[in-house]
């Protein structure tokens, strides 16, 4: 599969606050890809300037093989998204919402279609309700129909089960999974909830303080045997010191580390290994342990 | 951009804000029209009273529905407006404000062209609105008043068009108010871009409208060369032009227009300063963080 989103050194500042620093990453056609952080850590940013809401700083977005800026209505032609809240127009039904949507995005499409979009989230019942009359979960579910409705290509759901209950969250998931296994979509999906993206995810790209702290396919991620290994030492200045004096200071994981531990990237079967040159450069290792949940891996990486 | 238009009209009529406006001048102009009904001819011995001796018309004959519409414009055209920067001031901090300009900006459409269609929806809603105005002021005048010499009172003397002269003078000063509301309409747009919710753009709006008009009105000679020329609330009153006449042994030249050069002055002005909020809402949209 080519690449459907490639960024390369992505950079935006706020004033004195970097949302988004040096960020690269690549999306390969039909995959599900989980853009992960905690909040504030730059995802939304990043979303809106693939959505060319925000202009980068600095950095370049090819979607689809072309420049995002040069190719803009082209791409954006291609592409569904909700950003954040599924904000739509509150004193118009869901389907004149739809119906809006859809001719924004440059289709005709028939009534009969909208209805079936409707059908598909399960709003169709209620396609001449205002959407004032919504819940929570009814806005959700028609802002994915409406990001849905010119039939894109890339589907960028921001924090998409945000508000949902345990249904509508299970619901979201389901949407995801067929729109990737049937339809043969690319979703970009961005989370702060790691569990979610465990189920939903083929890969993922975590980010911290708007910086990339790790990337790639989910299983491999999820492996503990290419993860991650947690040093804990008696004096971790020196030993890091000492580490850095090995071939082993090339795994050593310091960016967006802020665990308070040593982490180094390397195979569960090297640990063995990695003892023994720790006790020869007289480390005193207190703990040496493989990470093997995501979840863990998540929050060591982002601190929390 | 014709479906575009569309939609963005669509959205306007949709909403029943939009409506506030049609039922205020309604409600303005009827009861303009009662008063003047029930008591008209006691306010127009007042208002001739000052040129006493100069004319001997009969305050039956002035009270027309060409008079009644006049009085109206002369009374509403400074609070339409307000009226118009309601919409105007809404199209894109509104749309920031309920969270769909994120979702509007991200679709296959130029920034400049999704804000070409927002300010031509804005001007759409502003002539219907002036259209409204007209119906019900110089149509409904016409039904109840009946039609005669039109008399325009100026300082101490009065402009006097026969029957027959007055309809064109109208129509022309509706086509050089929507001229003047657009003005408003662009402004209020203006502002528009550069906030994320509608109440500062319309009360932004309001408070240049009114203290602009202050200075307007003021009868100091400094300001008379000074700011007065160059405000556009100055030039919105140009369709009174129409109205003052030319005459010739006391007797009005049909079809005639004292000053036509002012009021075509006036029009381009109102249009120079459209044209100049529009292009600074346009270059500051293309170029603005959406982050609402």
């Amino acid at each position: 599969m080519s690449a459907v989103i490639e960024v390369k050194h992505l950079s935006k500042d706020f004033k004195e606050v970097k949302a988004v620093d040096d960020l690269s990453f690549t999306v390969e056609g039909g995959q599900v890809y989980g853009f992960l952080g905690q909040n504030g850590a730059g995802k939304s940013t990043t979303i809106r300037m693939l959505l060319t809401l925000i202009n980068p700083d600095s950095g370049e977005i090819e979607i689809f093989g072309s420049n995002l800026q040069n190719h803009r209505k082209e791409i954006l032609r291609q592409v569904g998204a909700i950003i954040e809240r599924p904000d739509l127009y509150k004193y118009l039904t869901a389907l004149e919402n739809l119906r809006i949507f859809a001719a924004m995005s440059g289709v005709k499409i028939s009534e009969r279609k909208l209805m079936d979009q409707l059908a598909m989230v399960g709003l169709v019942e209620r396609a001449h309700s205002k959407v004032k009359t919504y819940s929570q979960g009814m806005k959700q579910r028609l802002g994915i129909a409406t990001a849905l409705v010119h039939d894109p290509q890339l589907i960028i759901l921001d924090e998409p089960t945000n508000g949902l209950d345990p249904q509508g969250i299970a619901d979201v998931r389901n949407l995801v999974i067929h729109l990737s296994k049937e339809r043969k979509k690319t979703l970009f999906i961005s989370s702060h909830l790691l569990n979610e993206m465990e189920f939903i995810a083929d890969s993922m790209l975590i980010i911290n303080k708007g910086k990339k702290v790790a990337e790639g396919n989910k299983e491999a991620l999820l492996n503990p045997a290419s993860t991650e290994v947690e040093l804990i030492t008696d004096d971790k200045e020196m030993s890091v010191r000492r580490i850095k004096e090995t071939k082993w200071g090339d795994y050593l994981v310091e960016k967006g580390n802020s665990s308070g531990n040593i982490l180094l990237a390397i195979k569960k079967e090297l640990i063995p290994e990695l003892n023994r040159t720790l006790v020869e450069k007289g480390v005193n290792v207190v703990s040496l342990r493989p990470r093997h949940s995501l979840e863990d891996f998540f929050l060591s990486l982002t601190g929390h | 951009m014709l479906q575009l238009l569309q939609i963005e009209i669509y959205k306007i009529f949709k909403r029943p804000r939009t409506y506030i406006a049609f039922a205020v001048i309604g409600a303005i102009i009827f009861l303009i029209q009662i008063g003047l009904k029930f008591g008209g001819k006691e306010y127009v011995s007042m208002l001739m009273g000052a040129m006493n001796g100069i004319f001997e018309v009969p305050p039956g004959d002035i009270l027309n529905g060409y008079f009644i519409c006049f009085f109206i414009l002369n009374l509403l055209l400074l609070h339409v407006p307000i009226l118009v920067a309601l919409i105007a001031g809404d199209m894109i901090s509104g749309e920031a404000n309920m969270g769909t300009l994120r979702l509007l900006v991200s679709k296959p459409v130029s920034r400049t062209n999704l804000l070409l269609v927002k300010f031509a929806a804005s001007v759409f809603y502003t002539l219907v609105l002036l259209l409204w105005v007209a119906i019900l002021s110089l149509l409904v005048s016409i039904l109840i008043f009946g039609t005669n010499s039109l008399y325009v009172p100026k300082e101490l003397e009065a402009n006097i068009m026969s029957e027959s002269d007055v309809l064109w003078r109208y129509f022309a000063a509706f086509g050089f108010s929507a001229i003047g509301l657009i003005t408003v309409a662009a402004m209020a747009f203006m502002f528009s871009v550069f906030a994320d919710n509608s109440i500062g753009p319309i009360v932004a709006t309001v408070c240049v409208i009114i203290v602009f008009t202050i200075l307007t009105q003021m009868q100091i000679p400094f300001y008379d060369e000074t700011i007065k020329p160059y405000l556009f609330t100055t030039h919105m009153l140009g369709w009174k032009g129409f109205f003052y006449v030319k005459g010739v042994d006391g007797e009005t030249v049909k079809g005639s227009i004292n000053n036509f050069s002012a009021i075509v002055k006036s029009a381009l002005i109102l249009l120079a300063y459209s044209a100049a909020f529009l292009f600074i809402a346009i270059w500051y949209f293309r170029k603005k963080n959406i982050l609402s």
